[in-house]
């Protein structure tokens, strides 16, 4: 592995991180208000996928989305400004947690409605084969999206008209506090690609080399005209599913079991032992990263709230009773 | 194979403007001229293309522009709903017909949390330029679950825009509005007006999308109604004038917005308005417009603004019973009588 790629995985792992972290904080404090969700224990699967796709290609994700949209160059004063609800954030306080959007970086959100990337996802990678474009689109989705009509209904359509779509499952075992063998038959998740004739593999979310390698190879088919491809991570979530859950329905030693397969230590551990990296850099890595986190907080604190409550609701201001605006 | 073609449309693009068209024909010629001029514009639906659409609409395009602008989907409404959202945000104009309103339920959700939001929760950086075109309203004995009306619910979502054109001229003109809006417009149109005919000129110019029109002018009461309803207004009118009595008819256009400067303009004359809606009373449009009337008109009026509508009950197969369910003209004649008792 090249240098250079080794020392991004660590660097976005470690923002992811931390930057998790520090929400987590200010949630607690009271300057994030409503639902947040957290991603430490997924960290390799948003940056090995995002790392093997093209700053071209688009992103769809869910509500538990600040490292896609981290990873895709999203600044991350601009999404912690948005945890705040403060105007200088990515979506300009209007979306929130759930709700990060970033055009110029083509990442189309930030979806809440559990089900709804799978059919964003194969409307852009219709709109991308209709004009014979080259681009992918990234579809994140968790293992309890994959019961939601929309994703076979999405599915069959992606793969009826081979759209370039990758759709990634985060299969983080949980739908909230519902262990996936209660509410999946089929608990292996990219089996049901079959279904469709869609290719798919599963690969431990866990390895960020694995997702990365995993990653380039379903792109390239897609990218081959195969149409869409079914990636599953087998991935955990170290926190419950958000702020407002404690996650007491797992047991001590499934959580540790995890925890010692550990994406960022076990890259750092691997990273070091292969040469890809040295100790200095990862100090170093830490280091700015303390600093990125700092500043994204201070920007946020100190960045103003939006005024405007009836901005951008149309393209221009429509006034309902058909007077002149 | 697509049915046999009207002689109006038999060659699209070709065809010279007849003088007057049924709705379907305007709406085609709508979808025909956008996608001529932008490319970007596109059509996703049940048999929208091969078989021409259930009420003729796409009628010719998959012909003319193949299967990738002229889409047949499978029956996942949502899905094709919210790919039509998906579209719009990369840069298209995809036009969505949904084969009725009564599988629209099955889509709100691209509708409502996708479409109607994604502008605004984005801080206004991305945007959803989506028609969603479909037909609703009571036709004949189809039973409840394909007999019903969806203001009710499209109206009261941010970030929409509704219209509900009732004839070919309104009908071509505000499908080609909304096509190149870049908000979210649902079309609402309405399944017995199709094969209604009217007057047509493409070259005519608009009104904004929005504004009512005045179908009659009268003198002595508003009667304020869209699409099926318009027209029983008119016949209502037709029957009061014999007694000497002038209604003025207003055909709204729009549901979201609506032009209250005209209503307001028509009730400073006729001091009486009626308002008269194909979909159940208890917190429909109706009761929007009435109240709003009220507020903004209440020195104009001599009495409170009444609302004839559709009766409270999931639309009754038989056809006697799905006749009475509906406003008739009887039920306006009556309304209009008892407002006059009202106002003595
Ligand atoms: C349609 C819908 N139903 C229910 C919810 C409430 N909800 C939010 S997240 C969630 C669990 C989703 O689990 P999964 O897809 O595995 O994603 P994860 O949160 O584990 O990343 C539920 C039930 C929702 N947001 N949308
Ligand atoms: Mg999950």
């Amino acid at each position: 592995m090249q240098r250079k790629l080794a020392w991004q995985f660590l660097y976005d792992m470690t923002l992811a991180r931390q930057f998790e972290q520090a929400a987590a904080e200010q949630y607690t404090q009271g300057n994030i208000g409503g639902f947040l969700h957290l991603y430490p224990g997924e960290e390799a699967v948003a940056v090995a996928s995002l790392h093997a796709a093209e700053a071209s290609d688009y992103v769809v994700s869910t509500y538990r989305e600040h490292v896609h949209a981290l990873v895709r160059g999203v600044r991350p004063a601009a999404v912690m400004a948005e945890l705040f609800g403060k105007a200088t954030g990515c979506s300009g306080g209007y979306g929130g947690s759930m709700h990060l959007y970033d055009a110029e970086h083509r990442f189309l959100g930030g979806y809440a409605i559990v089900g709804e990337t799978f059919a964003i996802a194969a409307g852009v990678g219709y709109w991308l084969r209709m004009n014979d474009l080259t681009h992918v689109v990234l579809c994140y989705f968790g293992d309890g999206a994959v019961n939601q009509g929309t994703f076979h209904e999405s599915l069959n359509m992606a793969a009826l008209w081979k759209l370039p779509v990758l759709f990634v499952c985060e299969n983080n075992r949980y739908q909230i506090g519902t262990e996936i063998h209660r509410h999946s038959a089929v608990p292996e998740v990219y089996r049901r690609a079959s279904a469709y004739g869609i290719d798919s593999r599963r690969v431990d979310g866990m390895d960020v080399v694995a997702v990365y390698e995993a990653t380039r190879a379903a792109l390239q088919h897609v990218r081959a005209g195969n149409g869409p491809y079914l990636l599953e991570c087998e991935t955990y979530r170290y926190r419950g599913h958000s702020m407002a859950d404690s996650g007491a329905y797992r047991s001590a030693l499934e959580l540790a079991e995890l925890r010692a397969r550990d994406p960022l230590d076990g890259f750092r551990e691997r990273a070091l032992a292969e040469g890809w990296l040295v100790a200095a850099d990862c100090d170093e890595i830490d280091s700015e990263i303390d600093r990125v986190v700092a500043d994204a907080v201070r920007f946020a604190a100190d960045s103003p709230q939006p005024t405007d409550l009836g901005a951008s609701v149309y393209r221009e201001p429509l006034d309902l009773y058909g007077g002149r605006p | 194979m697509t049915r046999q073609r009207n002689d109006n449309v038999g060659a699209i693009g070709t065809a010279r403007p007849a003088p007057e068209l049924e709705v379907w024909q305007a709406l085609n010629i709508a979808l025909d001229r956008a996608m001529e001029r932008d490319s970007g514009v596109f059509i996703l639906g049940e048999d929208v293309g091969l078989f021409g659409g259930s009420y003729r609409v796409t009628q010719g395009l998959y012909a003319k522009y193949g299967e990738w602008r002229v889409r047949d989907t499978p029956i996942s409404e949502n899905s094709f709903v919210g790919m039509g959202v998906g579209a719009a945000l990369a840069g298209g104009r995809p036009v969505v017909e949904i084969m009725t309103v009564n599988f629209a339920l099955l889509a709100l959700d691209s509708i409502i949390n996708m479409a109607a939001k994604l502008r605004y929760m984005s801080g206004g950086q991305l945007q959803v330029p989506l028609v969603v075109r479909m037909p609703g309203g009571v036709a004949r004995q189809l039973g409840a679950q394909h007999s019903q009306r969806l203001e009710h619910t499209l109206i009261n979502v941010p970030g929409l825009r509704v219209v509900v054109p009732a004839t070919a001229q309104d009908s071509y003109w505000q499908l080609s509005q909304a096509i190149v809006a870049d908000d979210p417009i649902v079309v609402l149109e309405h399944e017995f007006l199709y094969f209604t005919k009217g007057p047509f000129d493409a070259a005519a110019a608009p009104p904004p999308m929005h504004a009512a029109a005045v179908r009659r002018e009268g003198r002595d009461v508003t009667l304020i109604a869209w699409q099926r309803m318009v027209s029983e207004c008119m016949n209502a009118a037709a029957q009061l004038s014999a007694r000497g009595i002038e209604a003025e008819v207003i055909d709204l256009r729009s549901l979201r917005p609506i032009d209250l400067p005209l209503l307001r303009a028509s009730v400073a004359k006729t001091h009486h308005a009626i308002v008269v809606e194909e979909d159940c009373r208890f917190g429909g449009a109706g009761a929007e417009i009435a109240a709003t009337l009220a507020e903004a008109s209440y020195p104009d009026l001599r009495a409170a603004v009444r609302r004839v509508a559709a009766s409270d009950v999931p639309t009754p197969y038989n056809l006697e019973l799905e006749r009475a369910s509906i406003p008739r003209t009887q039920n306006i004649l009556d309304a209009v009588e008892e407002l006059a008792g009202s106002t003595g």
